[in-house]
């Protein structure tokens, strides 16, 4: 009933504007680093141009990121940091989006808005928010000095990891528990009646039925939190600013907004895309099958 | 199934079974009590919530410091002469910065998403496969990708822009355009074709069809995204700073993080708990609108809520 050229031309301005504002930007990126800097001006000089290409500071960069290189030990503590993250916000995250999606009742929808309401408030604010409860006469010193658990405040936001840990699994948990929940609510309960009434015991049930029907919500979570904690500058920044807990985003920013050399910060950006390649395509798979169900439905 | 549970939690305290198993069981029971899991998520909650309820309660107090109370005040609000949200001339310029922004976000991503959700939807020609995996791609780029990208862009390629407000603009639109798109794409499927036949039969033309059923059918959606990319793009940080030019074009959430690496004064609090507000009102409003247009499509508002709720997953 529509005219064939429709919905084609409903979707060009925002193709052409996610081509240049999306897909032209990368081809910016790798033009710089594989350009050259001017020896005087240590200016970026792109090359547009694949047969311009000059790969030294690229491969001097990637040089930098393998055992031994200057990157190495960022490049590691920053999988570190991602890592015991990413298991404490699923420690953290599975029994509350579990007992919301399973056994809350009459408390379930201000559950439900809890549960939202850290999305709502900037990232910034809540990380402003740790900066005052850890500070030396903040409340959790006070607190730890009250009870005689300290006798001298503890610098908590002199450069230590354990800080940063605790705020990238403060910031992101919730966005590793919301889709966690809306995978834990489909499951059939008639499934884990069926567990039960072929004598299953409710451990086994677990173990059996729900955790492996949760396992694509939590992979999903987990790949979710990790893209943007693998890019995270302003997390450690905020928190402990010492070069000791620094992430590989930390050596992006620094290379833009610390000295200019934009060659080398566009080399890592670069890498870091290619190292994240894979969990991307993760992610954008299980979109696209969500999407193409929901279509089918 | 619940007399199970009873006799077999007595049967675990008459044995003196550990902790351990006995918190297994209240997990594993998918109709017991599970009391542990009752304490670890309000826990969460009470975790999440009081540190931010605290630095707003820091944002009235009547000294300068962040973390000794003195007694109310609103002073870091509008009393304090020099220092107060209203009276600090950078503290202005980051908030109208930020709303600034927001609002031309809205303007441009929405009309630019919907038209896109709706032609990906619908167009099955070649081209569409790509273009639908092109629109995924801003949702899983590190922001710190698409900030570096930009920047390069900006100052490297498309240098007429230079980075400022109007790149910020720029930059936020390509960013929230697919929120848009997955948000509308959903309730697009949901309506399903048939209310367009229907009209169709009945003799509408097809630009009657699409503006005067489709396009009604949709507002809840169009709604609730724009309110939804007016929040991303108020909270947003990493975009805003990375095209930003210098203390004209800083953003409230760019403040607050330069405040809070320096030496920050109640007043960063209270700026931070007046972006809290706008973005909750913002959001709020969305839901409100999105439940008064979808009434009657399902039973309570706690599903209503979880629908509202899965539009961010």
């Amino acid at each position: 009933m529509y005219p064939r050229w429709l919905w084609p031309a409903f979707a060009l301005p925002g193709v052409v504007w996610l081509v240049l504002l999306f897909l032209v930007p990368f081809y910016a990126v790798i033009g710089v680093a594989f350009g050259s800097v001017d020896p005087i001006l240590l200016q970026a000089q792109p090359a547009w141009n694949p047969l311009d290409w000059n790969i030294g500071w690229f491969s001097q960069v990637l040089g930098e990121l393998t055992p031994g290189g200057a990157y190495w030990t960022v490049f590691i503590r920053t999988v570190e940091y991602v890592v015991v993250s990413i298991v404490g916000c699923f420690l953290i995250g599975y029994p509350v989006a579990y007992y919301i999606a399973r056994h809350a009742t009459r408390t379930k929808t201000l559950l439900l808005i809890l549960l939202i309401l850290p999305f709502w408030i900037s990232y910034l604010m809540r990380m402003l928010a740790w900066v005052n409860l850890l500070a030396p006469d903040g409340y959790v010193n006070r607190f730890l000095i009250w009870t005689h658990v300290l006798s001298t405040p503890y610098g908590f936001l002199d450069g230590k990891s354990s800080t940063v840990i605790w705020a990238l699994i403060y910031g992101y948990i919730p966005y590793f528990i919301l889709p966690l929940y809306a995978a834990l609510d489909r499951i059939d309960r008639h499934y884990l009646e069926a567990a039960r009434d072929l004598g299953a015991s409710p451990f086994r049930a677990f173990v059996h039925v729900t955790l492996p029907l949760s396992k694509a919500g939590v992979l999903g979570g987990m790949v979710l939190i990790a893209l943007p904690m693998f890019g995270d500058y302003y997390t450690p920044n905020i928190v402990s600013g010492a070069p000791t807990t620094s992430m590989i985003g930390n050596q992006i920013d620094l290379y833009f907004h610390g000295g200019p050399q934009p060659t080398i910060g566009a080399a890592i950006t670069i890498l870091l895309s290619a190292f994240l390649v894979v969990l991307m395509g993760y992610y954008m798979w299980t979109i696209y099958r969500a999407s193409k169900e929901l279509r089918g439905a | 199934m619940s007399d199970t549970t009873v006799t077999r939690s007595a049967v675990d305290r008459t044995r003196g079974f550990s902790t351990l198993q006995r918190a297994r069981g209240w997990m594993s029971n998918p109709w017991g009590r599970p009391r542990f899991l009752v304490v670890i998520t309000w826990a969460y909650m009470i975790w999440a919530l009081v540190p931010v309820l605290i630095a707003i309660q820091f944002s009235f107090n009547d000294s300068r410091s962040r973390t000794v109370w003195h007694g109310f005040s609103t002073k870091w609000y509008w009393g304090d002469p020099v220092n107060s949200v209203w009276n600090d001339p950078a503290l202005r310029t980051a908030l109208s910065q930020s709303i600034k922004l927001a609002a031309a976000d809205v303007v441009i991503a929405t009309p630019i998403g919907v038209a896109l959700a709706l032609g990906l939807a619908r167009w099955r020609g070649r081209g569409s496969g790509p273009s639908n995996f092109l629109m995924l791609f801003p949702l899983v780029t590190p922001e710190i990708v698409m900030g570096v990208s930009l920047l390069l862009l900006f100052t490297q390629l498309f240098t007429v822009v230079h980075t400022g407000t109007t790149a910020q603009i720029l930059g936020h639109v390509t960013f929230s355009i697919s929120y848009v798109v997955v948000i509308v794409r959903g309730r697009l499927f949901s309506i399903g074709r048939e209310y367009e036949e229907a009209a169709a039969d009945l003799g509408a033309s097809p630009s009657v069809a699409l503006f005067r059923i489709l396009l009604p059918l949709l507002t809840p959606a169009i709604v609730a995204s724009a309110a939804i990319v007016f929040a991303i793009s108020i909270d947003d940080f990493v975009i805003s700073q990375w095209l930003s030019n210098g203390a004209d074009t800083t953003t409230v959430p760019m403040a607050i993080y330069s405040a809070t690496r320096a030496a920050p004064l109640p007043s960063t609090n209270a700026i931070a708990t007046v972006m809290v507000l706008i973005t909750l009102a913002s959001v709020v409003a969305g839901f409100l609108v999105w439940r008064m247009f979808t009434r009657g499509e399902r039973g309570a508002g706690q599903s209503a809520i979880g629908d509202f709720a899965a539009l961010d997953a």
